[in-house]
């Protein structure tokens, strides 16, 4: 079974197509990374995933049944998803805010297995050494962590899970960077299926199974890294020529954008 | 720390200043005497150790102020604790939405305008006219402002707070009208109500409030973690399960009556509903599970302690406790202010 099917998603507002005809497949325990240029709609495709928005038309299943019939309750019971914006209105300690992560699965009192999804959970993402630190005094990568521990603990120990990531290693180092994407590399080891926005495309290539690139509101391709992350793809995508190179660490060429001709000084 | 152990701090300092304000004033109660008449009441203790007068001011005077004092306070800081939490915003309070100014100007109307409506209203409901007008008037005001933040069906909580600023702005202007046209008697009625007074305790006053008190404050704890989600962003919450467009509903219905309620009974009483919950924040935690029930024992505490204050300090005249909420609430605010800016700089 899917976890995924989107079948010709379009959505227009305001007399704008921001997406346009979008249709791919996604099997279980794999990894997806959108990736396109700005306004592309990639962050569109996330809302109408993740039930935030509604497309004008076309179709989504989630773990083959129709995305629609899903409840918001059923749907916090198995998928989780983490925004690109994270800031708090009134603040929680951190082990508040992972628990919130587990709101969907107790009524009043968390069990003791709340208790330790949450410990583990901040243990995972390296912050369990912050867990009675106030959220908003942390720095930003450790927030972002901290939410990431909130998203994993929603989803934790579930069949047919699925984890969404808008763009996870915005304003983080290299280091932690690394380690995020790590982690959902790691879930997909766990019976969960992840789909996140990437900006890096050699990140892209290295972590996820299957990539979507679009150009605006369209599917310029979609497929395994080496299918879709092309010389020609990225021109057409992003308007940048790129060079590839091979090595032996990593599973796909590497690419990096060719040198753009210097502006000549005339003076 | 145990939640249970706030609980029950706070629910022992409500007992005692609970009992303080049921001794204390120009008839003094001891506290033998209070037991003997409790005793005597409930049909045990033989020796009669008080005067009827005693019992009288007891049963007819302080235990029902005592009791609306409770309501009212948590009522007001209930609502104020889920408002906060529903805006996003620490520095939000149930007035915002309308719910003040839109029970003053009615107040205000029943008091200046003399048309054969508002005479046959007060005609029929005698002394209780100004409190249905105020509940009345609150309730329209706020269901005006929720009205105008509707976007395809839903409510906005940005338009909500711009319409919640414009309807105050409006509401605040045909107050100054009516407070231009108004004689002095009518001038000083009006003053005085928004100064806020549980001078008109009597059990009547007490068993009408008490379902739109109860009602409140016994159901939005079970929507505690909803509004605990809320605070990372309603797609969050969405995310999180939570039907963010009945939560922001059910807590602006529930606010409005409670706090529509407490603003018919008792006139304007600030600072309550905006420091209480900011009071249980600072000292134990955000988490709104714990934030909504202290929230109601420390606006109870506060409420009684500042109507004992209002009703002894210049004994035998009475202070409007509104004055008493502010002086004690402004300072308290300004230093959570300071408290939450140095945070930031850490």
């Amino acid at each position: 079974m899917e976890a995924l099917t989107v079948k010709n998603i379009t959505y227009r507002v305001a007399g704008r197509t921001l997406l346009d005809d979008v249709s791919f497949v996604l099997p279980r325990n794999k990894m997806l990374a959108i990736i396109g240029a700005n306004g592309a709609g990639k962050s569109t495709l996330m809302r109408i995933l993740c039930k935030e928005l509604e497309p004008s038309s076309g179709s989504i299943d989630l773990c083959g049944r129709s995305l629609s019939s899903y409840t918001v309750a059923e749907l916090a019971r198995f998928r989780s998803v983490l925004s690109q914006h994270n800031t708090l209105s009134i603040s929680f300690r951190v082990d508040e805010l992972v628990m919130m992560g587990r709101y969907p699965h107790f009524s009043q009192q968390p069990s003791m297995m709340d208790y330790e999804i949450v410990h583990k959970a901040l243990a995972e993402t390296g912050m369990d050494s912050y867990s009675t630190r106030d959220y908003n005094t942390l720095s930003g990568g450790e927030q972002q962590r901290v939410q990431l521990a909130r998203v994993m603990a929603q989803i934790y120990g579930q069949q047919n899970a699925l984890l969404f990531l808008d763009e996870p290693t915005n304003g983080l180092d290299l280091l932690y960077q690394q380690n995020i994407l790590q982690l959902a590399r790691m879930m997909t080891g766990q019976g969960c299926t992840v789909v996140s926005i990437l900006h890096d495309i050699n990140f892209a290539c290295q972590y996820a199974d299957y990539i979507l690139l679009l150009k605006q509101g369209k599917t310029i391709a979609f497929g395994t890294p080496n299918q879709v992350v092309t010389a020609e793809n990225v021109l057409t995508a992003f308007q940048v020529s790129i060079n590839q190179v091979e090595h032996k660490d990593y599973r796909y060429p590497l690419i990096f954008p060719a040198l753009a001709p210097f502006p000549k000084n005339n003076d | 720390m145990k939640n249970s152990i706030i609980f029950t701090a706070l629910l022992l300092l409500l007992l005692a200043v609970s009992l303080l304000s049921l001794c204390l004033g120009a008839v003094r109660i001891s506290i033998p005497e209070l037991l003997s008449i409790i005793g005597h009441k409930v049909g045990f203790g033989s020796e009669v150790l008080f005067r009827p007068q005693q019992e009288a001011v007891f049963i007819n005077i302080r235990l029902p102020r005592v009791l609306l004092g409770m309501l009212v306070g948590s009522a007001l800081a209930v609502s104020g604790a889920v408002i906060q939490g529903l805006f996003r915003n620490p520095l939000a309070e149930p007035g915002l939405i309308g719910i003040s100014s839109g029970a003053m100007l009615s107040a205000a109307l029943l008091i200046v305008l003399e048309v054969p409506v508002i005479l046959a209203m007060k005609a029929f409901l005698g002394y209780y006219a100004l409190a249905f007008a105020a509940f009345l008037g609150a309730c329209l005001t706020t269901w005006i402002v929720y009205r105008l933040s509707m976007r395809s069906g839903k409510a906005d909580i940005t338009t909500l707070l711009l319409a919640g600023i414009a309807i105050n702005a409006l509401s605040g202007a045909f107050t100054g009208l009516l407070i231009y046209l108004a004689n002095d008697e009518q001038l000083r009625n009006i003053t005085f109500w928004s100064m806020g007074s549980l001078g008109g305790a009597n059990w009547k006053t007490v068993s009408t409030i008490v379902p739109f008190a109860i009602i409140p404050i016994a159901i939005l704890p079970f929507f505690a973690k909803s509004i605990n989600a809320l605070a990372l962003g309603e797609a969050q919450a969405m995310h999180m399960g939570i039907n963010v467009h009945m939560l922001k509903r059910i807590v602006i219905i529930l606010a409005t009556l409670g706090v529509g309620a407490s603003v018919a009974v008792s006139g304007l009483i600030g600072f309550v509903g905006l420091v209480v919950p900011h009071i249980i924040r600072m000292a134990f935690s955000s988490d709104h599970r714990l934030v909504i029930p202290a929230s109601a024992l420390l606006g109870a505490v506060v409420l009684v302690f500042a109507d004992l204050v209002a009703r002894t300090i210049v004994s035998p005249a009475e202070l409007p406790i509104g004055i008493l909420t502010a002086m004690i609430g402004t300072p308290i605010f300004i230093y959570i202010i300071m408290r939450e800016r140095k945070k930031r700089f850490f």
